[in-house]
C-alpha cells in the first residue's frame, strides 16, 4: 500500500462538498482510504487517524486543500487526481458565473440592500461574521454549530438591542416572506406563523399545516439552546413579538423541547401579552402549565398543525385523529403485516435523519407501548452501549453528531442510513424498519431513490431467511417541494414500504404491526 | 421593530459557507449573493485575532 497526497494552497472548499468528493473517490476500486479536506486541525487528526499525516501535510493552513490517498498502485494517482478536480470544477460551475465577492464586507458594499445574511461556515468564524452582519443592521440565520452559548449569548442581546433576527446558532430551518431557507420545505402561504427551536421539529409542523389546507406566513427558527436558561429565550420571544406586529400572522405555533420552568413561564407570558391565538408543542412537556397561560397543548408535531389550522380557520379545536384513514382499514394492513412476519421478529428499529422526529417517536412509542433504547434516548437507562448496534426496541438520530463526523447530515446523504439499513437486517429479531424521508430544500435531491435499492435488499435477505420485514416510513413533503412528492412517495411504495401521512401515525401504525 | 420591516420587503440574502444553499434561493428567484469565502490569515487564529483587533481600532 502507498501513500500519494497533493496540496494546494489557497484553494478553500466548503466541508460539505468535500465530504461528498471524499465518498465519491473511496467509491473506487483503486483508492483504499481517500481524505479530501481543507489543513484544519480538526482534518489534520482525521489524517493522522488513518495513517496519511506527513510533515508537508502538518505545515499546511485551513486555506490549503489536501488530497491524499493510500491505494496499491500508484500509478492510479493522476487519475484519482484528475477525477477530483473534475468534481470540485462542477461543483463551482454548478452555480453559475455570478460575481461572488470575497468577504462579507464586500458583499453588503456590492448588494446593500441586502437583509438576511445566511451563515454556514465552520464555527470558530461563524460567530464572527455573524456579529459582523448584525452591526451591519442585517437580520442573520446561522446554520454553524461549535458557537460558544457565550457567543450566543452576545449575538442574541445585540439583535434583540436593534430589533434584528438572529437565528441559530444551529438553526437548521426557517422561512421568511414565503423563502425556505437551509432545510425547509415549500408551503401554502397562509396565517399561521412558526417559532420553533427544533428544525425538523419546524418542518414536519408546516408540513402538515400544508396537507390540511393551511399555510404559513413566517417559520422563524431560533435554535435548539434558545431556551436554556443562559439564553433565556431571547429570539423566541423576539419571534413571537414578531409576529404579534405582523398583519398577516393570526396563528403562532411555539415548537420546542421542554424548556427550563422559568423560560417557559417567561415565553408563555410573551405569547399571552401578544393577544393573538397559539397552540405550544414543548415536545413530551408540561401541558398543564400551557393550559394555566390559557394556550393550547398539542399531543404531537401533528397535533400541534391540527389545533393550529382549525384556529386558523375559525373552527371548533380538537385533538388529530390517531389515523388520518379509518383505524379498522389500518388494523387490517397492520394485521396483514403482522401475519407475514416469523416467530422470533419482534423489534422495532427506527432509522432517523430528523433529529426531532426521532426524539417523537421515542416519546409516543414510549407513552403507548414501551421503553425505547437509542443514541438520544429519553432516560439514561436506554442509552445504548454502543450506538451503532441496536439493541431491543431501537430508535437511532443518525444525524447526531457521532454518525455525521467527516460525513454530511444524513438528509443530505443517504451513505449512513444505506449502511445502518443493511447492518440491521443481519438482526433475525428485527420486525419492522422504521424510517423519516425528509424531502424540501437542504434535503437530498432524491432521498426515497437513495434508499429504495437498499431497502429491497434488506427484504431480500429476510425472505432469504425465511422471514418477512416490514418498512414502514413517512415523507416529510409537500408537493410543492423540489423533489416531487409523487415520484418519492412511488418509489418507496415500489420497494415494498407502508407510507402513513405523519410521523406520529408511522409510529403508530409501526406499533400495531409489533403488538398485533 | 427591525424584522418586522422585513416581513414587508424583499428578501435579499447574502450566503456565506454551503454553495447549495445560495443555488437553493437563486432556484426560487430570489436575490442572493454569495461569498466566496475563506478563513482569514489563512486560518492562522493568532494572526486572524492580530488582524481583527487592528481592523477594530
Amino acid at each position: 500500500m502507498v501513500s500519494k497526497w497533493l496540496i494546494k494552497e489557497n484553494s478553500y472548499y466548503d466541508s460539505v462538498t468535500l465530504m461528498i468528493i471524499t465518498k465519491e473517490i473511496e467509491e473506487r476500486d483503486d483508492a483504499e482510504n481517500a481524505v479530501v479536506v481543507m489543513g484544519t486541525d480538526l482534518n489534520k487528526d482525521l489524517l493522522k487517524n488513518v495513517g496519511l499525516l506527513n510533515d508537508e501535510i502538518k505545515n499546511t493552513t485551513a486555506n490549503d486543500l489536501i488530497i491524499a490517498v493510500k491505494m496499491k498502485d500508484e500509478s492510479k494517482f493522476e487519475e484519482i487526481l484528475a477525477k477530483v478536480e473534475e468534481l470540485l470544477n462542477k461543483k463551482k460551475t454548478d452555480g453559475g458565473e455570478d460575481y461572488t465577492p470575497p468577504t462579507l464586507d464586500s458583499a453588503i458594499k456590492y448588494m446593500p440592500d441586502s437583509n438576511m445574511v445566511v451563515i454556514s461556515l465552520p464555527g470558530a468564524y461563524a460567530a464572527i461574521e455573524a456579529k459582523k452582519a448584525l452591526e451591519n443592521d442585517k437580520h442573520v440565520m446561522l446554520f454553524s454549530d461549535n458557537v460558544t452559548i457565550e457567543q450566543e449569548k452576545e449575538l442574541k442581546e445585540l439583535a434583540v438591542s436593534k430589533g434584528l433576527l438572529m437565528m441559530g446558532p444551529d438553526c437548521g430551518t426557517a422561512m421568511i416572506n414565503q423563502v425556505p431557507l437551509c432545510f425547509c420545505n415549500k408551503v401554502q402561504k397562509g396565517n399561521i406563523g412558526v417559532v420553533g427551536a427544533s428544525g425538523t421539529g419546524t418542518q414536519e409542523i408546516m408540513v402538515q399545516i400544508d396537507r390540511l389546507g393551511g399555510g404559513c406566513s413566517q417559520a422563524i427558527g431560533t435554535g435548539g439552546r434558545d431556551l436554556r436558561s443562559e439564553i433565556g429565550g431571547l429570539m423566541m420571544t423576539l419571534g413571537i413579538k414578531a409576529l404579534a406586529n405582523d398583519d398577516n400572522t393570526e396563528v403562532i405555533v411555539l415548537v420546542s423541547k421542554p424548556p427550563a420552568l422559568e423560560i417557559a413561564e417567561k415565553v408563555l407570558q410573551t405569547l399571552k401579552e401578544c393577544g393573538k391565538k397559539a397552540v405550544v408543542d414543548f415536545i413530551g412537556g408540561d401541558d398543564e402549565l400551557i393550559k394555566k397561560y390559557g394556550f393550547i397543548a398539542a399531543s404531537s408535531l401533528e397535533d400541534a398543525a391540527y389545533k393550529a389550522v382549525a384556529l386558523a380557520k375559525g373552527q371548533e379545536v380538537q385533538e388529530a385523529p390517531m389515523f388520518s384513514e379509518s383505524e379498522d382499514k389500518l388494523n387490517k394492513l397492520a394485521a396483514k403485516e403482522r401475519e407475514k412476519l416469523g416467530k422470533d421478529q419482534k423489534y422495532l428499529r427506527g432509522l432517523y435523519s430528523g433529529g426531532t422526529l426521532c426524539d417523537e417517536t421515542l416519546k409516543l412509542f414510549t407513552k403507548e407501548f414501551g421503553g425505547i433504547y437509542s443514541n438520544i434516548p429519553l432516560t439514561p437507562e436506554y442509552k445504548l452501549e454502543d450506538n451503532k448496534k441496536s439493541y431491543k426496541h431501537t430508535a437511532l438520530d443518525l444525524g447526531d453528531d457521532e454518525f455525521t463526523v467527516g460525513r454530511p447530515h444524513p438528509m443530505i446523504d443517504s451513505y449512513m442510513r444505506q449502511q445502518m439499513i443493511i447492518k440491521e437486517a443481519e438482526d433475525k429479531e428485527m420486525a419492522v424498519l422504521l424510517m423519516d424521508v425528509v424531502l424540501g430544500y437542504g434535503s437530498n435531491e432524491d432521498p426515497a431513490g437513495s434508499l429504495a435499492d437498499h431497502i429491497k435488499l434488506a427484504k431480500k435477505k429476510f425472505t432469504d431467511r425465511g422471514q418477512y420485514l416490514s418498512v414502514v416510513a413517512y415523507v416529510c413533503g409537500t408537493k410543492s417541494d423540489p423533489q416531487n412528492y409523487d415520484e418519492q412517495v412511488k418509489k418507496l411504495e415500489d420497494a415494498g414500504v407502508v407510507l402513513l401521512p405523519s410521523n406520529a401515525q408511522a409510529i403508530r401504525f409501526a406499533i400495531k404491526v409489533i403488538r398485533g | 421593530m427591525k424584522v418586522n420591516e422585513l416581513f414587508k420587503e424583499e428578501l435579499k440574502v447574502i450566503n456565506m459557507g454551503l454553495r447549495s444553499f445560495a443555488d437553493d434561493v437563486k432556484s426560487q428567484d430570489v436575490p442572493v449573493l454569495h461569498v466566496d469565502w475563506r478563513p482569514v490569515a489563512g486560518g492562522n487564529k493568532k494572526l486572524s485575532s492580530l488582524l481583527s483587533k487592528l481592523k477594530s481600532k
